[in-house]
């Protein structure tokens, strides 16, 4: 098991260097930004004077490295700063909620998103899974082209044309689910979770196609080995051969693309967000870049890369888990 | 074996194999019987069809292919045409099956245990834990090491010859009528083998299980099987008694494979002393990283001769090699060549000293690009080398396909999946002369062979070093491959050497203990090599020898 913990650790440690480099890169990148966030407010008749001035406020004059360094000390600190548009300035965007530190704003955005992503998975997870066993058992059946030719066409489909098909059919026509996601804090969880179920829906259509495909390859890629002929001889039943011969051995990428997938659904449902009015931390990034309030959008990608990394290690750990070379040494 | 109908009968059994868009013969009508408590023995070189009818044998064909024609029946009952049901009823729990890789064909996910039980309860034999202390039973017969314990590990914690006999136990579990053997020794090292060998004779005989043994080794089915069917494209040569077959072969094909091990160069002259060796392996230690693999290893090879470097796998032959070739630079000890010292590391030998040392691999199909032609292939070094270019280095490349015996202008376009295996060994050869050494290093060039084609290119390699008197480290860990070519022997242990000599001393007793069980290890054609090896050990060592493989 010692080896285990090694390369677990190491593996922490490279996470931690990568969201070092990203932060360099997020960074840069919001500074490359056209405007900034006191020519955005104050409108084109700003005098140059009103428009230092704020920046002076904002810190916005110090040179780039200085203010790099402020942030990460900031954030190695658990201090993500302050937003722009809700501190000295809320006069006027007229959007005082009380809420000053960029941490305020972002964290029940985010509670919800990762609300929803979890909703998501708990569906999507099992659903793929299953699917691309069953497609892998009945291989060039019609239930396998009839599951590859639904997840390959819902993938192929826009978010937002999706999401509208589903309301129409669940919402309007049959009106099962409610088509608008406005949850709120302090809301009972039975009605969240109702809620959030079109949007859950929209996004298991999404994200299913990539795990069935993979469990499917990976199962199949595996049936010319010696030991599912082994497996077969001993007179297993075809459902036993692939669910606990195939199936074991094929986790490592079936696990990476379900990583990828999760990662997916916290970083890139801004769209989805949007059709459903559902309040997650995609909506409020794109908000903030349109004002540029800095401290926000830094912050978002900030959690978006942790989220990538975070998701991928535990991958990689799981992956090398459910190897039995790794796990029991000779 | 009152029971007088035969437990397995096939007739007329065709087979056919998927390939290039075309269903190609595999087995052309072949008819097979096989008594209760009796075992066949089934043997060819590859390609003759063995695994193939022993699938067929279970009603089962691996993807692409196909059964064409022919019926097999089992205790009376018709394979082909019984249900997916029906038959997977029967496999497993009457008819099970022993591969040729264990290590392979145990799933690396679950421990030996956990699958040695699976046959009996998902047949409703019997259930988990009556299974299990079956299981443990089973090890103790097959004598491995730890029987109580070894079940609860995974296959990676298992050495290759206890995995087989783990199979072998696995497929007892059901105590089948009929089992299998596809080659279960192949891969395993000679003093492994033995203990496999006798430990599914004993379990076969004591359970009176009736069995099909596969394999390409006349010597190992000698001692396994009650009779033997010869198989040579997909067609029987010729079925008989053991004894008979042994003894008084009809066909002359069955005569030329019993005629292979009767190769043997003649004695040279002793080296003269004070000749200095061509190459001159001094007092070398290596070490993969920190892991020392090779102690104090010394020996000499002489112009024109050939020194056979023997021992199990893992015993530091090819390591050798690496520390020859520079690969692998040694931690102390030194690499002359001609007298002079080489350089430990091969970035820093010159390009004269590179091209007297050659290698020919083990395994043809790798070593030789897929994607370049026969000539592009041998053209290479003649080319790095000799600096040949045009017109002249075409003849060189000619002249070097005509000494592997290989008509230029039909072989010089082809591509290495065109060829045979034995042809793919002749290019690796060519490709070594090529550079027009002094010192080849053949690092088991024969062992992915077959018999018949493996003495060919003994023989050609033979013919060459008399031509151009070179000098061969000859890596092997087959003795009847030593006995035929080699003029001096080296045996190596655990990175150590053991012994080292003239042939004929190391072939004369006394030998050093670990000698001696190398060569006696060696399967003979006598039908009772075995039972008379295992009777002047005694079995209790054979059980030592196996825990101290561990």
């Amino acid at each position: 098991m010692g080896n285990v913990l090694t390369i677990i650790l190491q593996r922490l440690a490279l996470g931690a260097l990568t969201l070092l480099i990203v932060s360099i890169v997020i960074f840069v990148a919001v500074n490359l930004l056209p405007g900034d966030f006191a020519q955005n407010i104050l409108g084109q008749g700003a005098t140059p004077e009103a428009v230092a001035s704020i920046r002076k406020d904002l810190g916005l004059d110090q040179p780039p490295v200085t203010r790099y360094f402020d942030w990460l000390g900031g954030v190695l600190r658990g201090d993500l700063g302050s937003s722009f548009a809700q501190a000295n300035f809320a006069s006027f965007t007229g959007t005082d909620s009380g809420a000053k530190t960029v941490a305020d704003q972002i964290a029940p955005r985010f509670a919800n998103t990762m609300f929803l992503a979890m909703v998501t998975a708990i569906i999507a997870v099992p659903l793929s899974i299953t699917l691309g066993v069953l497609a892998a058992l009945y291989r060039n059946s019609v239930f396998d082209r009839a599951a590859n030719i639904t997840t390959l066409s819902s993938i192929s489909s826009p978010e937002f044309f999706l999401a509208y098909i589903l309301i129409l059919f669940l919402a309007v026509l049959n009106p099962i689910l409610p088509s608008l996601s406005n949850i709120y804090d302090g809301m009972a969880f039975s009605e969240r979770l109702q809620k959030s179920l079109l949007p859950a829906l929209t996004l298991t259509l999404v994200v299913t196609a990539h795990m069935m495909r993979m469990t499917r390859a990976a199962i199949i890629n595996l049936l010319a080995s010696p030991y599912i002929e082994m497996a077969r001889l001993k007179g297993l039943s075809p459902m036993r051969v692939i669910v606990k011969h195939a199936l074991p051995n094929a986790l490592a990428p079936i696990i990476n693309v379900i990583a990828l997938n999760l990662a997916y659904l916290i970083t890139g449902v801004v769209v989805v967000e949007v059709v459903f009015v559902y309040p997650g931390i995609g909506q409020l990034f794109v908000d903030s870049v349109k004002i540029r309030d800095i401290p926000v959008v830094q912050a978002c990608c900030l959690i978006f890369a942790a989220a990538y990394i975070l998701l991928n290690l535990t991958a990689d750990i799981m992956s090398i888990l459910s190897n039995p070379r790794l796990r029991h040494p000779k | 074996m009152t029971d007088e109908t035969p437990l397995v009968k096939i007739h007329g059994i065709k087979l056919e194999g998927r390939s290039d868009e075309a269903w190609n013969p595999i087995i052309n009508g072949v008819d097979l019987t096989l008594a209760r408590g009796e075992v066949l023995g089934l043997i060819g070189e590859s390609g003759a069809g063995k695994s193939t009818l022993g699938l067929a044998a279970m009603g089962y064909t691996r993807d692409g292919v196909r059964i064409s024609d022919g019926t097999v029946e089992f205790d009376g009952i018709d394979l082909l045409t019984a249900s997916a049901a029906t038959k997977r009823d029967l496999l497993g729990k009457r008819i099970a099956y022993v591969a040729q890789s264990a290590a392979a064909s145990f799933n690396p996910a679950h421990k030996l245990m956990d699958q040695h039980v699976e046959g009996p309860v998902q047949h409703g034999v019997n259930d988990r834990g009556s299974s299990e202390e079956d299981g443990i039973e089973l090890y103790r017969k097959l004598r491995l090491p730890n029987p109580d314990e070894i079940g609860f590990r995974y296959p990676h914690q298992v050495s290759g010859g206890q995995l087989q006999r783990a199979m072998t136990a696995m497929a007892m579990s059901c105590r089948p009528d009929l089992i299998i053997f596809d080659e279960p020794t192949t891969a395993l090292d000679v003093t492994t083998q033995i203990e496999v060998l006798a430990s599914i004779r004993d379990i076969v005989e004591q359970y009176n299980t009736a069995a099909i043994y596969i394999t390409h080794d006349l010597a190992v089915v000698a001692q396994m099987a009650d009779r033997i069917k010869v198989l040579l494209k997909g067609d029987e040569v010729e079925t008989a008694d053991t004894r008979t077959m042994l003894s008084a072969p009809t066909q002359e094909y069955t005569k030329s494979l019993w005629a292979v091990r009767s190769f043997e160069r003649p004695k040279k002259p002793a080296v003269s002393a004070g000749a200095v060796p061509v190459v001159s392996v001094q007092n070398v230690d290596a070490a993969y990283g920190k892991v020392p693999v090779l102690f104090d290893v010394s020996f000499d090879m002489h112009s024109g001769r050939t020194v056979a470097v023997v021992g199990e796998s893992g015993s530091g032959k090819s390591t050798t090699a690496r520390c020859i070739t520079g690969l692998l630079p040694p931690t102390t000890g030194q690499i002359t060549l001609d007298g002079e010292v080489l350089p430990a590391d091969y970035r820093k030998r010159s390009k004269d000293q590179l091209r007297q040392v050659q290698m020919i691999y083990q395994m043809a199909d790798t070593a030789l690009n897929p994607r370049m032609s026969i000539g592009q292939i041998i053209a290479r070094p003649v080319q790095f080398y000799l600096g040949l270019t045009g017109a002249a280095k075409r003849k060189r490349v000619d002249a070097l396909l005509e000494q592997i015996e290989l008509e230029p202008s039909e072989y010089y376009n082809r591509l290495p999946s065109e060829l045979s295996g034995g042809q793919k060994q002749r290019i690796g050869i060519a490709r070594a002369l090529a550079a027009e050494p002094k010192f080849i290093i053949c690092d088991e060039v024969t062992s992915a062979l077959d018999q018949l084609v493996a003495e060919g290119i003994l023989r050609l390699l033979a013919r060459l070093q008399d031509d151009l008197s070179l000098s061969y480290m000859f890596i092997t860990h087959d003795l009847a491959t030593v006995r035929a070519i080699a003029d001096e022997v080296v045996v190596m242990k655990d990175g150590r050497v053991i012994e080292q000599g003239d042939k004929e001393e190391m072939f004369r007793p006394p030998h050093h203990a670990y000698t001696d069980l190398l060569l006696s290890s060696v399967p003979e054609m006598d039908p009772d090599w075995l039972t008379n090896l295992l009777a002047e050990r005694g079995v209790d060592n054979i059980g030592d020898a196996a825990v101290d493989k561990m």
